[in-house]
């Protein structure tokens, strides 16, 4: 083992890489992170007090719900979701999750850009179903 | 959906069979039971038209032009956000027209009449039975819903790979080569647009019929397509059918098109 | 072993720079294809494959041409090939890399790639396509570079990889045979619908492969101190002369079937490709250079005193690899779109920039291909020495 200098040097070096944003965070960046935005409801969105599911369920699994409805509209041909209290949804992201957040920049956008997820939902789906132009 | 009542039954009958293990099992149970509310259920809605295979029939007759077809080709596009591209290469379609020669080519005959052959035949997907696009796609992104037959997109899924194009013996499928946003004249809200990389084609209005309504081309046509359960002995489209001579698009590559046509 | 590649002359590296370039090239423009979308390519509605996939195809026929040096070492126990097998699979290896970049950048959500393995679908050809290249790709990694490291250490390779070279062997069939069924199971595209189809692309195959073989040997014996060897080079061009008359024989037989039946729908595609249809004819010269490019190979590779010539050998190969790309590197793919389904004709022509990322494609082959060769004859002379 002639070269152990450098393959140890080697591995440091990607170590240090690897485990850069870390390590930017601890020492760098320390106590400037921003904070977490706050989640802004609408007046409808407040008035209704509970989404489709309990708030806590609906913060942490939000995309599970809309991976479930994706599914079931688009492949399963069933557009009505009854919620554990009997309620009835139409599962639609603009029709009807836009119909109370009708406010998508601050409902969904600062958070996904807090967290820097880049969901390709608005591709297709109209962010704006609310308003005239 | 009703997972977590069955573990419960199950726990529950397992218990009743082990004593010894009775204990830690009435702790899981006891956990189960506490959450009393049902699993949310999706269901169909109550407006939705059920059939075992959706089926046109386009009474070929009605048409006298080009001009004809206008409005049903308008209504199409403008609710399913269809973009309009200058570049023929772009193009993207649902339903269009044909010539004869070209909606069923080899099957024109030599000097027919001045009329059938430049009549324009309404064509679009056939929701095959027996669908080759089907059979190609990696992954099941185009699918035949079980439920009414339709050969449907799943936007979400679709990988690009136009497999279902080169497999499809219709020309009935579209591919996006750019984003069709900017392209579409008037967007209507209530229906996604597509995004690039996707392939798209017709979706006998599936959106539509989940709630109550007819697909949109038919309810423009004045009465020149029906639509209705193939399977169905009562529907319009079966009675069309047998009193009627029709035919369909390339019948003898054994796809088996849900698209009648009156000639 | 990879330490290898690293060491070289100026000229190695300028040429190893050059690819570089043109890969670095072919990024960028599809990185732009990438945000504008797949309308950057002459493919339309009509002629949804273009370039790329024809590329795709061509190349598995390379990959799979490299089983022609394994298959009589390993079952005919035809020791001169010993010598040479290490660059059929790394052959193999580079080709197997270029198709799957060819496949990635012509999907149109290249992102999603893996749904294919999410969702698999054992009736989607695709999906098998996708297993026998990524295994094919596999068993040459390991066969290739488990064999030349016994050879390195001169020790015999380890015992296990014998079933593995065995498998190897039919699996390099495998490859192209459902490359083929892509097409040949479309039931409205009578050029592809054709049972002989695999057998074509796998005669093509065992012409293309073989042929850059040889001319790759050239190269070698030529600029480095290891020699392929003059019986391995014969012998090779002997079975580029069957395989080119077997392709020709397969492609005259096609001619017969679909020209004495007269069937429209399966004469059409001919007819555009080497008369032009409706006044449309962009490929029509490419086709006629085509078959002369491999009628004259054929001359000249069963002609004893040509084929023994190694300079006319040399032009042979180029000519079978030039007339086998055409073939199916370019008609093949855009004479079974033309006419399109509803018999309109709307031809395609690739853009430059679709041009460009496929140089980029084949650059990072050829990338992978002149590392894994240098390691290779590196290897040999080191034995040697």
């Amino acid at each position: 083992m002639k070269d152990k200098k450098i393959i140890i040097a080697g591995l440091l070096i990607f170590l240090i890489i690897l485990f850069s944003p870390f390590l930017y965070n601890i020492f760098v960046n320390a106590g400037s992170a921003q904070p977490a935005p706050e989640l802004v409801l609408t007046e409808k969105a407040k008035a209704a007090k509970e989404c489709v599911r309990s708030t806590d369920y609906m913060t942490a699994e939000h995309m599970r719900v809309l991976d479930l409805w994706r599914h079931s509209v688009v492949r399963n041909a069933e557009r009505i979701y009854v919620n554990s209290k009997g309620k009835e949804f139409t599962m639609s992201l603009s029709n009807t999750c836009l119909d109370c957040h009708s406010n998508k920049a601050e409902f969904c956008d600062r958070c996904h850009n807090y967290a820097s997820v880049r969901p390709y939902c608005w591709d297709c789906h109209i962010d704006n179903p609310k308003e005239k132009e | 959906m009703e997972s977590s009542r069955r573990i419960f039954f199950k726990i529950a009958g397992l218990s009743a069979l082990g004593l010894s293990t009775k204990p830690v099992l009435d702790a899981f149970a006891k956990e189960q039971a506490q959450d009393t509310l049902p699993e949310p259920q999706t269901q169909k809605g109550a407006e939705a038209l059920i059939a075992r295979q959706w089926a046109m029939v386009i009474d070929t007759r009605k048409f006298n032009s080009a001009e004809d077809m206008v409005p049903l080709i308008k209504a199409c596009h403008k609710i399913h956000n269809v973009p309009k591209f200058e570049n023929k290469r772009h193009e993207i379609k649902w339903i269009w027209e044909e010539e004869y020669h070209n909606a069923f080519p080899m099957k024109a005959s030599k000097f027919i009449s001045e009329k059938v052959e430049h009549t324009p035949f309404l064509v679009l997907c056939n929701h095959c039975e027996n669908p080759p696009c089907v059979r190609a796609c990696p992954t099941k992104a185009t699918f035949k819903r079980e439920s009414d037959g339709i050969v449907l997109m799943d936007f979400h899924r679709c990988i690009g790979c136009r497999f279902c194009m080169a497999a499809c013996p219709f020309g009935a499928r579209s591919f996006n080569f750019r984003d069709p946003r900017p392209f579409i004249t008037k967007i209507n809200k209530q229906f996604p647009t597509r995004m690039k990389g996707v392939v798209e084609k017709c979706n006998f209005c599936a959106e539509r019929l989940a709630v109550g309504q007819m697909p949109a081309c038919v309810e423009a046509s004045n009465g020149a397509l029906m639509f209705g359960d193939l399977y169905d002995p009562e529907s319009e489209v079966r009675k069309l059918i047998k009193t009627n001579y029709t035919i369909r698009r390339k019948q003898a590559l054994g796809t088996d098109p849900a698209v009648y046509y009156i000639v | 072993m990879l330490e290898l590649a690293l060491k070289g002359s100026k000229k190695y590296y300028g040429w190893i720079t050059a690819l570089l370039i043109v890969i670095t090239i072919g990024l960028g423009f599809y990185l732009k294809q990438l945000s504008f979308g797949l309308g950057i390519t002459g493919m339309s509605r009509d002629v949804s494959w273009g370039f790329y996939i024809a590329q795709f195809t061509f190349l598995v026929g390379v990959a799979a041409g490299g089983v022609m040096v394994v298959l009589p070492y390993y079952l005919h126990d035809y020791k001169a090939f010993g010598k040479v097998t290490i660059l059929g699979e790394f052959l193999a290896i580079a080709a197997v890399v270029m198709c799957g970049l060819f496949i990635i950048v012509d999907l149109g959500q290249p992102m999603r790639a893996i749904n294919i393995l999410l969702y698999p679908t054992p009736n989607s050809v695709l999906f098998w396509d996708a297993i026998v290249l990524n295994g094919y790709l596999f068993l040459n990694i390991v066969i290739g570079w488990n064999v030349l490291e016994a050879e390195r250490n001169n020790i015999h390779y380890q015992s296990w990889l014998k079933p593995l070279i065995y498998i190897s062997i039919p699996w390099a069939i495998s490859i192209h045979t459902v490359t083929a069924y892509l097409y040949s199971g479309l039931p409205g595209r009578g050029f592809w619908l054709t049972a002989i189809m695999a057998p074509r692309f796998l005669s093509s195959a065992f012409a293309s492969g073989p042929a850059l073989l040889v001319l790759i040997c050239l190269i070698i014996r030529k600029t480095t101190n290891f020699d392929p060897g003059k019986e391995q080079i014969q012998t090779l061009a002997k079975i580029i002369a069957y395989a080119i008359c077997l392709n020709v024989f397969f492609f005259l037989c096609e001619i017969f079937t679909v020209f004495y039946s007269q069937i429209p729908e399966h004469m059409d595609h001919f007819k555009y490709l080497f008369t032009g249809l409706y006044g449309q004819g962009a490929y029509v010269g490419w086709m006629w250079i085509s078959l002369a490019l491999m009628v004259l190979s054929i001359i000249l590779l069963i002609n004893p005193i040509t084929r023994k010539n190694e300079g006319v050998l040399a032009v042979a190969c180029v000519t079978v690899f030039a007339g086998t790309w055409i073939d199916k590197g370019l008609g093949m793919i855009s004479g079974g779109f033309v006419p399109n389904p509803l018999h309109h004709v709307n031809e395609y022509i690739p853009t430059i920039p679709e041009i460009l990322i496929s140089l980029g494609v084949w650059a990072t082959g050829f990338f992978v291909l002149t590392a894994l060769f240098k390691i290779a004859v590196s290897v040999k002379e080191e034995v040697r020495a």
